[in-house]
């Protein structure tokens, strides 16, 4: 079946269906991993967004459900150059083409992805629609796209109710704002008890249960909307529990200390960034996924940039120097992407014992 | 960090002469390097023995020596230049190995030289297969289980322990020589006693053998601070088992899921810390299909063959940021060359998908076992980029010039399924041929997966190309079936032929339809960011992102695709030097090629570079979209020429000697024509294109004759017939590919061999001199010793030689290059070949007399005289340095391959003895091309009959020189009975001892066999195969036999280092 992308631009893309033949309208973003397909679709980052695929052969080693980094898939939809028809891997339980179909997520595949890559490039972010109706009116269908913003979206990917991965280590409390899996996995795997708390849990409550540590997670959408929740993130920051923040948790935290956030024209993406420690001036290679950035001038005199983006100088972390807070814009829980910066799971927990020593 | 003060004076050793495992990447690695370290300001003192290199261009560095690389000469050179550093790894394994000698004898540390980049400490634990297993078990990377022997005993011992099949690696060897998998205890010592003498030090590492995991690559940099980012990581379709150089590669991985390639890529990472390596590295894993079980095979810590591919499959200039980290920068303070806004800490990604396919010199060796191993037997490589990997894996194919488009042949086609079944157990060249066939034949994939452990990703990839071609036999050829066909890269040539209709209306079909490539970016990135290189491949499903340039002029160059014997890397030399020139005058430079390993892809050489097959579809795309002024075909050897025709077709101006010329050139009656107008003589013959018209004109002419077909480069198919028999085989071998051309037959001249380069502007010529064959005619040109100025010529001769050098260009109104061979006989000039192209001798040529000879070509071109550039016309006097360029050959790689030298060129590569004394170049060029004598001062004499009496005098010479001479036993009752002692030994059936254990036993410095024409037994064969396979020396030709006997009457105590960047230009 034929399917086309409308950009708000009035850009047109005319692709195969895949997965959903149901109509969407998102945000158009897209994502340079080579690999990870299967990580970037149950992302619950990528909410209220559609994701193009860079790399042009997808769904090479099918889907392995254990990879999943949520219970679903997120996209609002999802666009490749090419479906792999035949995967192959060891743990291959299904191919991509069932595997949208099964969370109904639309998909257009066999356009030319990197033209609209580079319309994205050159104009920031769009709006999009994925239609397989040939019949489309432009002038009806174009101002519905420009109208679309990806609102609330924290609301939606987050868990309903507290859940508790046992662990007979250090007790941390992680706050969903749509957090993926390998951040609690990566906690738990180090021996931590990980509460997974609803991103509106009063911070009271989350203090009032005693942990060791506080995990901000990643989410979508834009920072600044969250307003209740920066409220009490500035709450969990005043107490003195050492507080672990990455991507929308990064983004909150700098709100809530008195920083500012602003829109990328067109975000990171992917798996190849690198980010620069200012402290020791090493350079990591990181997974990155946000369209939104604290801006470095914005940030209070008690804290200081503790990462740098290599490529355009964008802040990519921030250490509270009064507090025992750190935060970062990319992540270190990879999945998917490169793990160089999973060392920082280890920096929690250090912050972690200090706390308990002190 | 900043740059280091302290370094000012770098030494960069190369690689010494092209031999299989060890090609053009390190010239392009060095180069880039190079120019790397010139534009931080540093002095560069650049050693090499290969002459053909662009490296070794006074352009590149300030200081050039083309000496033998061995350590006194590098010590000479050390003293004299005194640099204050040397930078071993971009050189390849021989320079590695040279700079590890030099500090480990202490003597750099003695010189005040310091090792920059990688220290030696690392490459010791990287190299050295003890310390490596060491490090590896230290961080808990998994090794295959393994052990280093030193001898045969240990080595079957420690099989026993882990059980058949394992694989035999020797240390510190090119390209896996001497490597190999043995499955029972036979093989084992065979293999094992071989790689024992090969290693440098005398160790062979037995592993478990793991063939059938997927063999994985990473390409890892790190800078002194620690960081360390992935260029690129490769999939090799073939799993372990065949050598990475042997295999078809594809970039990025396939088939590996996130977490297989972040665990792997984390693996590389924590081995290049462990290692502290600085620079560029390779690091190869072996991956169980069926789990998450790994083991690293191997880390190079240097510059590799697959670093080069890397370079060219992602953009990343990995030699030139390994040369900057050398010298103290970090990866973030290193801009990227290709979007001047990342820094070379940003980790590549790719939009496209890259397929390297080898190429292999079994089109030259029809007897060599075609079987891919762990020792490499390609001699170059090609690569190609697409948007999906059927349709790079098609434009590979046809990218190696094999005259296959598609995935059809014949030999398969013509199988039953038991015997194609059977076919697919063997590892060879042409497996995945058979595996489309097997397809074809709706084989099961599954069960092609279980017989080639290949994943069954690519073999339903193939299956897609095999699907293809059944749509385009069986249904209507639609637009929208044409335009799928085409996104998979099938030609329009294969199309037609599937759909029973012609080229043109499928080419019309298309034009009508809009089905047009498009050209899209290489640009580090995937279009995250705006890039500023001009570097593109194409595709059929996009929008097109190469905009053609409008203000200048523009000039095509065509390049010569992959390395092989007969075209090496000298036409890369000739292709780069022109685009230099043209851009040099003001010209827009776009060049074509697909040969990654080349300095002419390097993406800052030409304005425009075009990564994609020499055919001329593939040319008429981009010559459609950028609408050329001009093209030039005569600096890319054959594969540039042979478009010429096409070109003109197109509409495109040849720039230079006009296409008619060279035909006339090529034209047997035509060229018979100029002759006779010119007063210049030739050997008789004439063109033939049956066998009966062969034998007829044989005998005609009288035997021996020689026999070839037109058309060709390298003296492909070229053979010497002394009798009937001997031209009907050659004519069935020369028949097996078509022939669109004529064969010629020519009598047989045993002369001295003259050849000559020059420049002709329509009216005046510059010769910059002539060079003199030490080997007769018979031995192809590529294979002889050759000699500058010529020693043996007389002064009418020399004159002679530039007459009709100059009556033949201007007759044949050559605008460029020509290359002349004659053959002297008897005091009579007679010429044997003209070529009106750039060729083979030209970069040694021009390096020995200072005469840019490539650039004064590409001036003329362009219609600037000889005279306006400066130059007398004419015959240049002779330059103050004898140069003697010697072959080099890769014998020991190809087993089954006849070692005997004749009409048809072996050689993979050169090196260059030059000197004030002819004595001294004779000398420095036998020891570059490694013949280290004498040792034991043995020697075996087995020559034919009509070699016996001149072997008297040969054998008298040697005998002189202390050596005792063995010799089968006729060519022993000859030399006993005219005075030379010799020590009859037993042929190879008879009792031991005989020959066979004397070569084996390493009792010998050398072989002298010259083959018997239509040799009857396998006597010869195996003696010369033997002695190769156990690094003995073998000469098959009495010239070469005496020219090192002079050689050995010269021992030069000292030889003298020659900065080839001080011989000025002349003019």
């Amino acid at each position: 079946m034929k399917a086309f992308l409308i950009l708000e631009d009035g850009t047109i893309f005319e692709g195969t269906s895949i997965g959903s033949a149901r109509e969407t309208i998102s945000e158009i973003v897209f994502n340079t991993s080579m690999t990870g397909y299967l990580e970037v679709l149950t992302d619950p980052s990528y909410a209220g967004q559609a994701v193009v695929m860079t790399y042009p052969l997808i769904g090479n080693y099918g889907i392995c459900y254990e990879d999943m980094e949520s219970e679903k898939a997120w996209p609002d939809g999802f666009i490749v150059r090419e479906l792999a028809e035949v995967p192959s891997n060891f743990r291959c339980e299904d191919t991509i083409q069932n595997f949208l179909e099964k969370y109904d997520i639309p998909g257009i595949s066999g356009i030319d992805t990197r033209a609209l890559t580079k319309r994205l490039r050159g104009k920031g972010v769009m709006n999009g629609m994925i239609t397989t109706d040939e019949s489309f009116n432009l002038d009806e269908i174009l101002p519905r796209i420009r109208a679309y913003r990806t609102e609330g979206v924290v609301a939606k990917v987050t868990c309903s109710e507290k859940k508790v991965l046992p662990g007979d280590g250090y007790k941390v409390a992680l706050m969903d704002f749509g957090a993926k899996k390998n951040i609690a996995r990566s906690l738990n795997n180090r021996g931590c008890e990980v509460t997974i708390y609803p991103a509106f849990t009063k911070a009271e409550e989350i203090l009032a249960a005693n942990p060791d540590g506080i995990m901000l997670s990643n989410g979508p959408g834009d920072p600044k909307e969250c307003t209740s929740i920066i409220e009490e993130i500035r709450r969990l920051a005043a107490s003195d529990v050492p507080i672990f923040a990455i991507c929308l948790g990064h983004q909150l935290m700098a709100l809530a200390q008195g920083g500012d956030t602003y829109k990328l024209k067109y975000g990171h993406r992917g798996g190849n960034h690198p980010v620069k420690d200012m402290i020791t001036g090493r350079v990591y290679i990181s997974s990155q996924n946000h369209g939104y950035a604290v801006d470095e001038k914005s940030i209070p005199e008690d804290a200081e940039p503790s990462f740098t983006n290599v490529n355009d100088g964008t802040n990519e972390g921030i250490r509270y120097l009064k507090k025992s807070i750190y935060t970062t814009q990319f992540h270190p829980e990879a999945c998917p992407g490169p793990q160089d910066s999973d060392f920082l799971f280890d920096r929690f927990m250090k912050m972690m014992e200090e706390k308990k020593n002190a | 960090m900043p740059k280091r003060s302290d370094i000012k004076k770098v030494m960069v050793i190369g690689s010494g002469p092209i031999v299989i495992g060890q090609a053009a990447e390190f010239d392009y690695a060095g180069t880039q390097a190079c120019r790397s370290l010139k534009e931080e300001g540093l002095e560069v003192v650049l050693v090499n023995s290969n002459p053909a290199t662009i490296m070794t261009d006074k352009d590149i560095a300030d200081h050039v020596y083309i000496e033998p690389l061995t350590v006194p000469m590098l010590k000479e050179i050390i003293e004299k230049e005194k640099p204050d550093s040397l930078l071993p790894t971009l050189g390849g394994q021989a320079g590695l190995n040279l700079a590890m000698e030099l500090e480990e004898c202490g003597y750099l540390k003695e010189a005040g030289v310091e090792l920059i980049g990688t220290t030696s400490l690392t490459i010791k634990k990287a190299e050295d297969r003890e310390a490596f297993k060491e490090t590896m078990e230290k961080i808990g990377e998994p090794c295959a289980p393994s052990m280093v022997v030193e001898n045969v005993r240990d080595g079957i011992a420690f099989t026993n322990t882990i059980g058949y099949p394992v694989v035999l690696r020797p240390a510190y060897t090119l390209g896996g020589s001497g490597g190999g998998i043995a499955h029972n205890e036979k093989e084992l010592m065979d293999i094992l006693s071989n790689g024992l003498r090969l290693s440098r030090v005398g160790q062979v590492l037995v592993e478990k053998c793991i063939s059938g995991w997927k063999e994985i690559e990473y390409e890892v940099i790190r800078d002194a601070a620690g960081n360390c980012i992935t260029v690129c990581n490769m999939e090799n379709l073939d799993p372990v088992g065949v050598h990475t150089g042997d295999s078809i590669v594809v970039a990025p991985s396939q088939t590996l899921g996130d977490k297989e390639y972040q665990m792997l890529r984390s693996a590389s990472l924590n081995i290049i810390n462990e290692l502290e390596i600085t620079g560029g590295c390779n690091v190869q894993f072996a991956l169980k299909p069926d789990s998450f079980e790994y083991c690293v095979i191997e880390v190079n810590p240097r510059v590799s063959r697959s670093s080069a591919l890397a370079s060219k499959a992602t953009g990343y200039p990995i030699a030139k940021v390994a040369a900057k980290i050398a010298l103290g920068y970090t990866l973030d303070e290193i801009p990227n060359a290709i979007t001047h806004k990342t820094y070379a800490s940003f980790e590549p990604t790719l939009d496209y998908c890259v397929v390297k396919i080898p190429k292999w010199p079994f089109d030259k060796f029809i007897h060599a076992k075609r079987t891919l191993t762990t020792q490499m037997k390609a001699t170059g490589e090609v690569m190609s980029i697409c948007t999906n990997f059927e349709g790079a894996l098609m434009k590979a194919l046809r990218s190696l010039e094999q005259n296959i488009y598609d995935m059809e042949y014949p030999e398969f086609a013509r199988m039953d399924d038991a015997e194609l079944e059977k076919k697919l157990y063997r590892v060879d060249d042409r497996r995945i041929f058979c595996i489309a066939e097997a397809l074809r034949r709706n084989f099961e994939p599954a069960l092609i997966h279980e017989i080639t452990k290949i994943d069954l990703w690519f073999i339903d990839k193939i299956n897609n190309l095999v699907k293809m071609e059944a749509r385009l036999k069986n249904e209507h050829l639609t637009p929208a079936l044409l335009k799928e066909a085409k996104r998979m890269e099938y030609p329009d040539r294969v199309i037609a032929k599937l759909t029973g209709k012609t080229q043109d209306e499928i080419k019309q079909m298309r034009y009508d339809n809009g089905i047009i490539a498009a050209y899209k970016m290489v640009d580090t990135c995937a279009a995250e960011f705006d890039a500023a290189t001009p570097y593109y491949y194409s595709c059929f499903d996009g929008e097109n992102e190469a905009i053609p340039g409008n203000d200048r002029k523009k000039i095509l160059v065509l390049g010569s695709g992959p390395i092989r014997i007969g075209q090496g890397i000298e036409f890369d030399f000739c292709s780069v030097h022109s685009v230099w020139a043209f851009r040099e005058m003001g010209y827009e430079t776009i060049i074509v090629n697909n040969n990654p390993e080349t300095v002419s892809t390097d993406f800052d050489i030409a304005d425009k570079l075009y990564f994609e097959p020499l055919t001329p579809e593939d040319v008429e795309s981009i010559v459609r979209l950028e609408n050329p002024d001009g093209a030039v075909v005569q600096f890319g050897g054959q594969t540039a020429i042979k478009l010429t025709e096409d070109l003109m077709k197109m509409g495109v101006p040849i720039l230079g000697t006009s296409a008619d010329d060279v035909d006339a050139a090529e034209d047997r009656e035509r060229f018979d024509e100029i002759l006779e107008e010119c007063c210049i003589p030739r050997p008789a013959g004439d063109t033939v294109f049956t066998c009966e018209e062969a034998i007829e004109v044989a005998n005609r002419l009288g035997y021996p004759v020689l026999i070839r077909p037109s058309y060709v480069l390298g003296g492909a198919g070229m053979q010497i017939a002394i009798n009937d028999d001997d031209i009907r085989r050659f004519m069935e071998v020369i028949n097996r590919t078509t022939q669109e051309h004529p064969i010629l037959i020519d009598k047989y001249l045993t002369g001295r061999e003259v050849e000559v380069d020059a420049v002709c502007d329509g009216e005046d010529i510059l010769i910059p001199g002539i060079m003199e064959h030490v080997e007769r005619a018979g031995v192809h040109s590529g294979d002889s010793i050759s000699v500058y100025p010529p020693q043996n010529l007389t002064p009418r001769m020399i004159k002679l030689i530039a007459r009709y050098t100059r009556a033949l260009a201007r007759a044949l109104h050559v605008k460029g290059l020509i290359n002349i061979q004659f053959i002297v006989y008897q005091d009579e000039l007679f010429v044997i070949e003209v070529n009106p192209r750039s060729s083979r001798t030209i970069p040694y040529i021009s390096k020995v007399t200072g005469i840019p000879i490539v650039k004064l070509a590409a001036q003329v071109i362009l219609g600037k005289t000889i005279r306006e550039l400066g130059y007398e016309p004419g015959l240049q006097p002779d330059a103050d340095y004898i140069a003697i360029k010697m072959p080099v050959f890769s014998f020991e790689k190809i087993r089954g391959a006849d070692i005997g030298l004749g009409p048809e060129m072996k050689s993979t590569g050169e090196v260059l003895g030059i000197a004030k004394t002819f004595h001294e170049a004779l000398y420095k060029a036998f020891i570059g091309a490694g013949y280290d004598l004498p040792k034991t001062k043995q020697m075996v004499i087995t020559v034919n009959d009509s070699d016996k009496m001149e072997a008297v005098d040969m054998a008298k010479r040697f005998k002189k020189l202390g050596y005792t001479i063995f010799a089968t036993s006729s060519t022993a009752r000859v030399l006993n009975k005219n005075g030379v002692f010799a020590i009859p030994i037993n042929k190879v059936e008879m009792e031991s001892p005989n020959i066979l254990d004397l070569i084996l036993d390493h009792h010998i410095d050398f072989v002298v066999d010259t083959p018997s024409k239509g040799e009857k037994s396998n006597d010869g064969f195996i003696i010369r195969r033997n002695a190769i396979e156990t690094g003995v020396n073998v000469l098959t030709s009495m010239d070469t036999a005496n020219a090192l006997a002079t050689s050995l009457e010269n021992v030069q105590d000292v030889l003298t280092p020659i900065d080839i960047a001080t011989i000025g230009t002349r003019g």
